[in-house]
């Protein structure tokens, strides 16, 4: 069973515990963006097949909302940190690359269209 | 191609089976294709086998990564029924319904298609209002159902519990015509077909990059080489997102595990197909006589082909309440598969930002039901550039919101 740590209370259990979000770090669109920004933000998702940026809720806890950075092939959880941010803070990021050597922050979106 | 009949048991039978051949060849790929499709699931052979027998396409070949047939074709609980809400998908899975009841005779090849009824019961005031709207739409659009009352539910199925502590049964959606497949047999029946017409099935050969000449595809790499095409078939099912990100573009897609398992074999007991959507739990009878269980995918974005144990739990509780005499069967094996799920659990059939590149995905938790019409309305949408089954499912219906909202009508869809 995957474990995951809460980053606003510190708890670590299992992921019966928390509430899976989907992708993170999405930007939110607004009134008056165009019909591919909304489209974006909806639906279109990375999706992939390894390193992956999401979000969760500490549901049966402190109901609070925290990332998690985490493998879709293997289940392996890089690290857990607070939701209030447009990105991975460095010490996750590094935690990734350390793991997953040659992966970069956005690669995805960068070669996407 | 040597044909199967009564006679060819026969004489097989007089000389110790020794002339029965390979279903189908496995050759080397060639430079190039008219049509490539990627993946050879159900979808993506049936698509091939509906290019060649309607379209005269037959200079194609099927890319494989693994071994034909071993992602969710070869991992599906085989439910087969087209009581949908949605007009599009009404047409679309009926279409494929009644393929299915010639399939066996169509391809020379025993797919036991068991046509043995399926009911969905309705377990909530919400769900009995659902499945009524349903069962209208179906009369409308020449789908066979009927919604049916508590008694009729308990004559069909003998061993369900009405009663259940939760969620008492008030009644069901019945189809009558639905049922079951031998899951890898349509596999196998359509490798077969498709390897008879000169096509190429190419297994252990990973697509890891499409090529393009600016907007328009003009090959694949893959691990066993380059190989060039006029069109390309991306049907992948939850790989969907990794190919499409190859070509360069986005899907509406989110993967996520779905999991199955089978009981030991025990005496006939249930001869329909009961799905429990309220509590997350459906079963069948093998001809074996494996009771054979689904629920719920799992929340979270996933590609291990394994789920997670708290959803076993929570399927098999639901089940012993609504089936309570198998509370002691023991369990032989369980397994995962990844399910391709899109924002409005409808599929994708679509062409792309990329000229000559389809993709046909986003089946999610129920397209094995789906795979010959899938593969029909696939190819006309290859082969002519247009289907008048595919029109709806483009992938850019999300940006227009035009859905086919099929989650009102089932939380769970297989
Ligand atoms: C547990 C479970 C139960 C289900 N129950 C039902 C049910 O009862 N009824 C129902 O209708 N549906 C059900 N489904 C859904 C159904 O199985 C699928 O929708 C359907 O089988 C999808 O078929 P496909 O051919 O599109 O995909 P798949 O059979 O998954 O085929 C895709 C193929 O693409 C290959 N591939 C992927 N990437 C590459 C690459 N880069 N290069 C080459 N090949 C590649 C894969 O190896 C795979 O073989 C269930 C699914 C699961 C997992
Ligand atoms: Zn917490």
């Amino acid at each position: 069973m995957m474990m995951l740590t809460c980053p606003n209370c510190g708890v670590t259990a299992e992921e019966t515990e928390f509430h899976p979000g989907g992708e993170a770090h999405l930007t939110r669109h607004g009134p008056g963006s165009s019909d591919d920004d909304f489209e974006g933000y909806l639906f279109l998702r990375e999706n992939p097949r390894g390193v992956h940026f999401e979000r969760w809720r500490h549901a049966h806890g402190c109901g609070k909302w925290f990332h998690a950075a985490r493998d879709t092939a293997t289940l392996e959880v890089f690290g857990t940190y607070s939701a209030q941010t447009t990105e991975p803070p460095q010490e996750i990021k590094d935690a990734v690359s350390a793991k997953r050597p040659g992966w970069r922050w956005r690669d995805i979106s960068d070669g996407g269209a | 191609m040597r044909r199967f009949s009564a006679f060819a048991i026969a004489r097989e039978a007089m000389r110790q089976h020794t002339g029965w051949n390979r279903h189908w060849r496995s050759p080397e790929p060639r430079k190039h294709y008219d049509a490539i499709i990627i993946g050879a699931g159900g979808h993506g052979l049936a698509t091939a086998y509906f290019l060649g027998k309607e379209h005269g396409i037959t200079n194609v070949a099927v890319l494989e990564k693994g071994w034909l047939g071993g992602g969710n074709t070869g991992r599906n609980t085989t439910i087969i029924r087209s009581n949908y809400l949605q007009d599009p998908s009404a047409a679309i899975y009926e279409k494929s319904r009644s393929l299915y009841e010639t399939m066996s005779q169509d391809l020379n090849y025993n797919v036991m298609y068991s046509p043995r009824g399926v009911i969905m019961l309705a377990q909530t005031e919400h769900e009995v209002r659902g499945y009524l709207r349903t069962a209208h739409a179906n009369a409308l659009q020449g789908v066979q159902t009927e919604f049916i009352p508590p008694a009729r539910v308990k004559e069909l199925v003998p061993i369900i519990n009405l009663d259940g502590p939760r969620y008492p049964v008030l009644g069901g959606l019945w189809q009558a015509r639905a049922g079951t497949a031998r899951h890898d047999a349509v596999a196998w029946g359509y490798a077969r077909a498709c390897s008879d017409m000169g096509m190429d099935i190419i297994q252990q050969c990973e697509v890891t990059g499409i090529t393009r000449d600016g907007d328009t595809v003009t090959g694949v790499q893959t691990t066993k080489g380059d190989i060039g095409c006029n069109k390309l078939g991306i049907v992948v099912a939850g790989h969907s997102g990794v190919l499409a990100e190859k070509a360069g573009f986005r899907l509406p897609i989110e993967s996520v595990a779905l999991q199955a398992l089978v009981s030991e074999p025990i005496k006939p007991c249930m001869d329909v197909v009961v799905m429990a959507n309220t509590v997350h739990g459906y079963m069948s009878q093998s001809d074996k006589g494996e009771m054979v269980i689904g629920g719920g995918a799992d929340g979270y974005n996933n590609y291990t082909q394994r789920g997670s144990f708290h959803h076993i739990e929570e399927t098999v509780r639901a089940l012993v309440e609504t089936f309570p005499m198998i509370s002691r069967l023991k369990m032989l094996r369980q397994w995962g598969g990844i399910v391709d799920m899109t924002g409005d659990r409808s599929p994708i059939l679509s062409k792309t930002p990329v000229e000559g590149v389809f993709v046909n995905c986003g089946w999610g938790t129920g397209g094995f039901k789906a795979t010959p019409g899938s593969g029909f309305a696939m190819a006309e949408l290859m082969a002519k550039g247009r289907s008048p089954l595919t029109d709806e499912f483009s992938m850019w219906r999300f940006r227009e919101g035009k859905f086919i909202d099929e989650s009102v009508a089932a939380g769970v869809a297989h």
